[in-house]
C-alpha cells in the first residue's frame, strides 16, 4: 500500500500522468482507427446482416461503462479506508465519462434492438439493470454537487458508489440468471466468429484507451483546479 | 471498404445514427475535457502571476 500511495501523491501523479498521456492518447486514436477499418470490412452476419456493425460500438461502450463504475468503486473503497484525497478526485473524475458511455450503450443498444427484436426497449433484466447504472451515475454526480463540504461529499458518494457496485455483477450475469431478450455471453464462450471477434476486441481496447486518456486529463484538471482554489483562498 | 460503407443494406437507417451518436459523444467528451484542462491551467497561471506580483518587494 505504501508503494501505491507514493505514486498516488498529486505531484507524482501529475509527473507520471503527463509522461504517459501522449502515448495512451496516440494508442487510443490508432486502436480506434484500426477497429473502425476492421469493423467496416466484415462480411454481413448470416442472421443480422450489416446491423452486426452496431455491435462494434455498443459492446465497447457498455463494457467501458461498467469498468468505469468498477474503477469508481475501487477508488471509493480506497478513499473510505485510507482517506486518500486523490482517490476521491479520481472517482469523481470518472463519473461523467462513465455516464456518457452508459448513455451510449443504451442508445446504440436501442438502435440495434429495433431491427433485431422489433422494439427499441424492453423491461428485461439486462436492459433494466443497465438503465439503473445510468441512474447510479447521475445520482452519484448529483450527490457530489449537493454537499458543499468536500470531505463529507467524498464520504457520502463513496458509500453510494460501493452500494451501487452490487449492480455490476447483476448486469454481467443478468443474461444467465434470468430469461432475457438480450443475447447471452459470446466473447468468453468462444461463440463469436473470429471475423467479428477481432474488430470487436480492437474497438473495446480503443474505447478503454480513450476512457483512460480522458480520465487522466480530468484528474489532472481537478488537481490544477484545487491548486488554483488554494491560491485564491490565500490571496 | 468504401463500397460497404455506402451499402449497409436495409438497416442503414439504424446503423448510421448509432455511429453518428457515438462519434458526436466521443468527440464532444474529448473537446469538453480538453477545454476544461486548458481553462484550469490558464486560471492557475493567472493566479500564480498575481501571487508573484504581490510577493515582489
Amino acid at each position: 500500500m505504501q508503494f501505491l500511495f507514493r505514486y498516488a501523491n498529486p505531484a507524482m501523479f501529475m509527473r507520471l500522468s503527463g509522461a504517459v498521456l501522449p502515448y495512451v492518447a496516440a494508442a487510443a486514436v490508432l486502436t480506434l482507427a484500426a477497429g473502425l477499418y476492421m469493423g467496416f470490412n466484415v462480411p454481413p452476419d448470416y442472421q443480422q446482416g450489416m446491423t452486426v456493425l452496431i455491435m462494434f460500438i455498443h459492446v465497447p461502450a457498455a463494457s467501458v461503462a461498467m469498468s468505469a463504475y468498477g474503477a469508481i468503486a475501487v477508488c471509493s473503497f480506497l478513499s473510505l479506508v485510507w482517506r486518500h484525497p486523490l482517490s476521491d478526485t479520481a472517482a469523481r473524475a470518472a463519473a461523467p465519462l462513465g455516464a456518457m458511455f452508459t448513455a451510449l450503450g443504451l442508445i446504440t443498444g436501442a438502435l440495434w434492438g429495433k431491427p433485431m427484436w422489433g422494439t427499441y426497449w424492453v423491461w428485461d433484466a439486462r436492459l433494466t439493470s443497465f438503465l439503473l447504472l445510468l441512474f447510479l451515475y447521475l445520482g452519484y454526480m448529483a450527490l457530489w454537487n449537493a454537499i458543499e463540504d468536500e470531505t463529507r461529499a467524498a464520504r457520502a458518494t463513496a458509500v453510494l458508489a460501493l452500494v451501487g457496485a452490487v449492480n455490476i455483477p447483476i448486469i454481467k450475469f443478468s443474461v444467465d440468471w434470468w430469461n432475457t431478450l438480450h443475447q447471452g455471453e459470446s466473447i468468453m464462450t468462444g461463440d463469436l466468429a473470429p471475423v467479428f471477434l477481432w474488430p470487436l476486441l480492437t474497438m473495446m481496447a480503443g474505447y478503454m484507451l480513450l476512457f483512460i486518456t480522458l480520465w487522466l486529463i480530468r484528474i489532472r484538471t481537478a488537481i490544477v483546479e484545487r491548486r488554483a482554489r488554494n491560491l485564491m483562498q490565500r490571496a | 471498404m468504401f463500397d460497404q460503407i455506402f451499402n449497409l443494406g436495409p438497416y442503414s437507417s439504424f446503423i448510421w445514427p448509432a455511429y453518428g451518436v457515438s462519434a458526436l459523444a466521443l468527440a464532444g467528451a474529448t473537446v469538453w475535457t480538453l477545454a476544461a484542462w486548458r481553462g484550469a491551467k490558464r486560471r492557475l497561471a493567472a493566479l500564480e502571476d498575481q501571487q508573484a506580483q504581490k510577493d515582489k518587494p
